[in-house]
């Protein structure tokens, strides 16, 4: 018997955020990914019409296809995604952004844009699909591939890894998180905030590659982050409209913090003594996390304060792109004026 | 709105019926009004506002008037000349200088040996002038002596000193000092304080070279009522505020000379025009990192709709060809000023150049052809800086304004602009409502036949309006292919777009005389060199055409022109003939007949060089001219 598919509060069902098929491989982390932003969008009653989705070259940027078909996407250059979406965002500061990118895209050709990115504070879901490898290439390493590793085709990595989330710090990000793909909830809540927040917030998704780079001794396989995964805070996520339900927890084991646009992200402390607020400890824990060999995961740093590149641009509250012909082209009598400087 | 003056600027001695005719006095006892002065000083001294107080002063006198500097890539001490060139007849070329003001240690010998016999020097005589030519009339300036009753010290002392030459100039060349005070007036606006304290040196100076500089030249400015009505603007002035009249909401830029003052120009316009009510900002100009960046930012805005320009150079034009193969592919509208320089790297950068045609014409990867605009003047820096937005939003492609150092630096004359005639052309725009009654939208679909598909933007209501822009190969639905019949479809739509250009740029500007011996192509801003050329063969009895190409692709004009000269030469400044091999490959039946001249030297040209390259294609007639 047909049943008619669920729908949301729009009543839209998540067929309606749903895109192309996928044509990454079977398995890939980076299609877990899409499948939480679709559920995502879904649960959050979003407007297709009011996201962008962003891309720069490599597997993950080829994913923006495969979800919220009904959204305007564009998948850019190697690299370049950064500044496509300043330029996109300015034009439009009134959609929301969800750029994806990858270790290759991100770490190396693209990491002067990505941190130019971060100075400015562009509002964006910067998600960096993390697998250590270059995939459509087959098999090279990545600016983030783990120190010595050995790989079939590419022998051993004799460069140390550059991590993501360090890099978007030392750039002056206020929201950076680290997620596993394997952990389908953990992206979901964290992008779900993400998406709340006035600025570029960078979520470091580690989605292991099951075709170069997925033995259980990489630190981007899901064997590795199944085994090695620490949870610094269990997130929730709760629109402006909805109550916080909070069970009874200690006192400091639990923080809601209240999001740019009236929404709420809840943690719930793993560890206790982590605060998210301070760049230096947040370098700190990252650099002990990678000599434990953990796969440390949760919001690493939070803080609102700094204003967004629309803001800082005093841009009015409509789109640019919205300005009527009269609005664009100032009239004669002004033209004049100004030449009368020039006689 | 004030009306404009019916006075048409003009260039050329055959146009210059709405000017005071005054003959050349050659060989006279007084040269009235046609003479070419060279300031040479050492750059960072503050000379620039002492060049530009006497370029203004020659103007507001009525006397057609033009100033180039020629200057180092350097912040401080390396020599800088500043060319103003003063023609009763119009003629704003550069030309070799009667008149020096050497001012600059360095250079001083050298300087004083470019003057023609009869030639005038006006020196520092703090600074030590060895020469031995006889032939020359000259003028100390006793600097240091003339400041030293002036109450300022330090960095103001050295800016001010350099009004001493204006003073002398004034009284030697017999300019009001009413009208220099006016200039003065004009460079500082409000700053009263500035124009007094000027103004002082200047008249001390007038007053000392009265007293003791007896004048022993023929040179002298007289007043004249051809520039009335008109205004004096840099290229890249111009050419910025023709982008914010058309409409221009997004820059994103990097530092470059010569282009850095287009986006200066840029911003305080915007900042003028565009703001709410409550002082919020209708624009965005944001400095780039880099020029992957800056093209980056104005490809993303022109995809989400709104209309964005950049500026930038040779070196900052090689980093954006990714971005531009993209653009074009993917069929974004973007705006491009190249102001064109020297060389690769640092190159030549302060020298002027159309060295990146050939470049900017098919720049990006994969079969490209691209939009490029020429202006020659800065009424073309307006027209087209507002209409390289039209042409971008209805081409769905970059175009790209090829402008020069020359044009986008120095300071011309022109007619106050026109306002744009047309409304803004947006396109082919489909909002959501304009959606529901298209049957079977495909975003690269070529419904009209023109090449041009409907485009929708991001934040369009209608859900089957949104499309994944991409540099992948896709079908007309925007949607992932790699068939080959899609890819060639689709390469051969863009190419029917860019016919469906031909007619929409603007066209060559023609001028064929009776009898004409040559037909002379050029582009950009050799036109003043070579218009007055044509006037020196015409004195001669030889008349020659000239056609003035605006844009590429080029239009039937174009070729039917060509097709009509046999013997035709096309003057440009590169050494390997960029647009020549362009139009050789448009029209391959007259490759032979496109005969390139090449000027490179990085300075501008001068009608002597013209007329001088020309004589081999002119046979007996000019023999020895």
């Amino acid at each position: 018997m047909d049943r008619a598919p669920k729908l949301n509060a729009l009543g839209l069902s998540k067929a309606d955020y749903a895109a192309a098929p996928s044509t990454l491989c079977k398995g890939c982390g980076h299609n877990s990914v899409a499948a939480q932003l679709i559920q995502v969008a879904y649960e959050l009653n979003l407007r297709p019409h009011d996201i962008i989705k962003l891309s720069g070259i490599g597997c993950s940027s080829k994913s923006p296809a495969y979800f919220l078909g009904q959204s305007h996407g564009f998948n850019s250059l190697h690299g370049r995604m950064p500044s496509l979406g300043t330029g996109a965002l300015q034009a439009n500061h009134n959609v929301r952004a969800i750029g994806i990118s990858g270790d290759g895209d991100t770490g190396s050709i693209g990491l002067g844009q990505f941190k130019h990115m971060m100075r400015r504070n562009v509002r964006m879901v910067y998600i960096v699909e993390n697998n250590g490898v270059y995939g459509l290439t087959k098999g090279q390493f990545s600016a983030t591939a783990d120190y010595g590793q050995k790989l079939k085709y590419a022998g051993t990595n004799p460069f140390p890894a550059i991590d993501i989330c360090t890099e978007a710090l030392a750039a002056g990000a206020g929201f950076v998180a680290r997620a596993f793909a394997g952990d389908a909830k953990q992206v979901r809540e964290v992008v779900k905030a993400g998406l709340s927040f006035r600025g570029t917030a960078v979520i470091d998704i580690i989605s292991p590659c099951v075709a170069f780079n997925d033995e259980p001794d990489s630190t981007k396989s899901y064997a590795y982050g199944r085994e090695h995964q620490v949870t610094l805070q269990e997130i929730g996520f709760f629109p402006a409209e909805d109550e916080i339900v909070v069970a009874d927890y200690g006192p400091g084991e639990f923080q809601v913090v209240e999001l740019h646009d009236g929404s709420r992200m809840t943690l719930r402390k793993l560890e206790a003594d982590y605060e998210a607020n301070d760049a230096t400890v947040a370098i700190t824990r990252i650099r002990r996390a990678e000599e434990a060999g953990e796969l440390l995961t949760g919001i690493l740093y939070y803080d609102a304060e700094r204003p967004s590149l629309a803001e800082t641009s005093n841009l009015i509250n409509r789109p640019l792109s919205s300005l009527a012909d009269n609005e664009l082209r100032p009239s004669a009598g002004k033209l004049d004026e100004l030449l009368a400087g020039y006689a | 709105m004030p009306s404009r003056p019916n006075l048409e600027v003009r260039y050329r001695m055959g146009d210059t019926e709405t000017l005071e005719r005054q003959p050349t006095q050659e060989g006279a006892a007084v040269v009235v009004n046609d003479f070419s002065l060279v300031v040479a000083t050492a750059n960072g001294t503050g000379s620039q506002t002492a060049n530009l107080t006497l370029l203004r002063s020659f103007f507001k006198m009525g006397i057609p008037v033009h100033g180039k500097n020629i200057f180092p890539s350097n912040i401080q001490g390396l020599p800088t000349w500043y060319h103003i060139r003063v023609s009763h007849q119009g003629y704003v070329a550069r030309r070799p200088s009667e008149i020096l003001v050497a001012f600059n240690r360095d250079t001083m010998a050298e300087d004083v040996a470019t003057l023609p016999a009869g030639g005038v020097c006006i020196y520092n005589s703090d600074l030590r002038l060895s020469t031995d030519r006889t032939d020359l009339v000259y003028y100390p300036v006793p600097v240091k002596e003339l400041l030293a009753g002036v109450d300022v010290k330090g960095k103001i002392k050295e800016y001010i000193a350099n009004m001493t030459y204006v003073g002398v100039v004034a009284h030697l060349l017999e300019a009001p000092l009413d009208v220099v005070k006016g200039a003065l007036e004009h460079h500082f606006g409000s700053r009263a304080k500035l124009v007094d304290s000027n103004f002082e040196v200047v008249k001390l100076a007038y007053d000392w070279a009265t007293e003791n500089l007896p004048k022993n030249d023929p040179y002298k400015v007289a007043p004249m009522n051809a520039t009335e009505g008109l205004i004096v603007m840099t290229g890249n002035e111009a050419g910025a505020l023709g982008a914010v009249f058309g409409g221009a909401s997004v820059s994103g830029w990097y530092p470059i000379t010569p282009s850095t003052s287009f986006i200066d120009a840029l911003s305080d316009y915007l900042g003028k025009l565009r703001r709410d009510e409550d002082g919020r900002a209708t624009y965005s100009v944001v400095q780039a990192e880099d020029e992957l960046a800056a093209i980056g930012m104005v490809v993303g805005a022109g995809w989400a709709g709104a209309r964005a320009v950049t500026a930038t150079s040779g070196p900052g034009l090689s980093l954006m060809a990714e971005f531009l193969g993209l653009a074009y592919y993917a069929e974004v509208p973007a705006v491009l000023w190249d102001i064109q320089r020297v060389g690769p790297s640092t190159g030549l950068p302060t020298r002027t150049s159309q060295g990146d045609v050939g470049f900017a014409y098919t720049i990006g990867h994969g079969d490209t052809k691209h939009v490029l605009l020429f202006p020659s003047s800065i009424e073309e820096c307006f027209e087209f800086g507002y209409k390289a937005h039209d042409l971008a939003d209805t081409l769905q492609t970059p175009v790209l304004v090829m402008s020069d150092l020359d044009i986008g630096m120095n300071n011309w004359m022109g007619k106050p602009f026109e306002y744009p005639e047309q409304p803004l052309q947006r396109g082919k725009v489909l909002s959501a409502a304009e959606l529901e009654q298209v049957k079977d939208w495909g975003r690269y679909k070529d419904v009209d036949g023109d090449g041009i598909a409907y485009r929708t933007l991001p934040g369009n209501l209608n859900p089957s309006g949104a499309w994944f822009g991409r540099g992948t190969g896709h079908d007309e639905y925007a949607r992932y292919s790699e068939r080959p019949d899609d890819w060639e479809a689709n390469m051969k739509r863009l190419a029917r777009k860019f016919d469906t250009a031909r007619g929409l740029v603007p066209q060559a500007v023609i001028e064929e005389t009776p009898g004409s011996q040559l037909a002379i192509v050029a582009y950009g801003s050799t036109r003043y060199a070579i218009e007055e050329a044509r006037d020196q063969l015409a004195a001669q009895g030889v008349a020659t055409s000239f056609m003035r190409i605006r844009a590429l692709p080029i239009g039937a004009e174009v070729r039917e022109f060509i097709a009509r000269h046999e013997n035709l030469v096309l003057i440009e400044m590169n050494r390997d003939g960029q647009l020549t091999a362009i139009l050789r490959d448009e029209m391959p039946e007259y490759a032979a007949r496109i005969r390139p001249i090449a000027h490179l030297d990085g300075m501008p040209l001068t009608a002597a060089w013209v007329v001088e390259r020309l004589a081999p294609y002119l046979g007996a007639a000019t023999e020895g001219a």
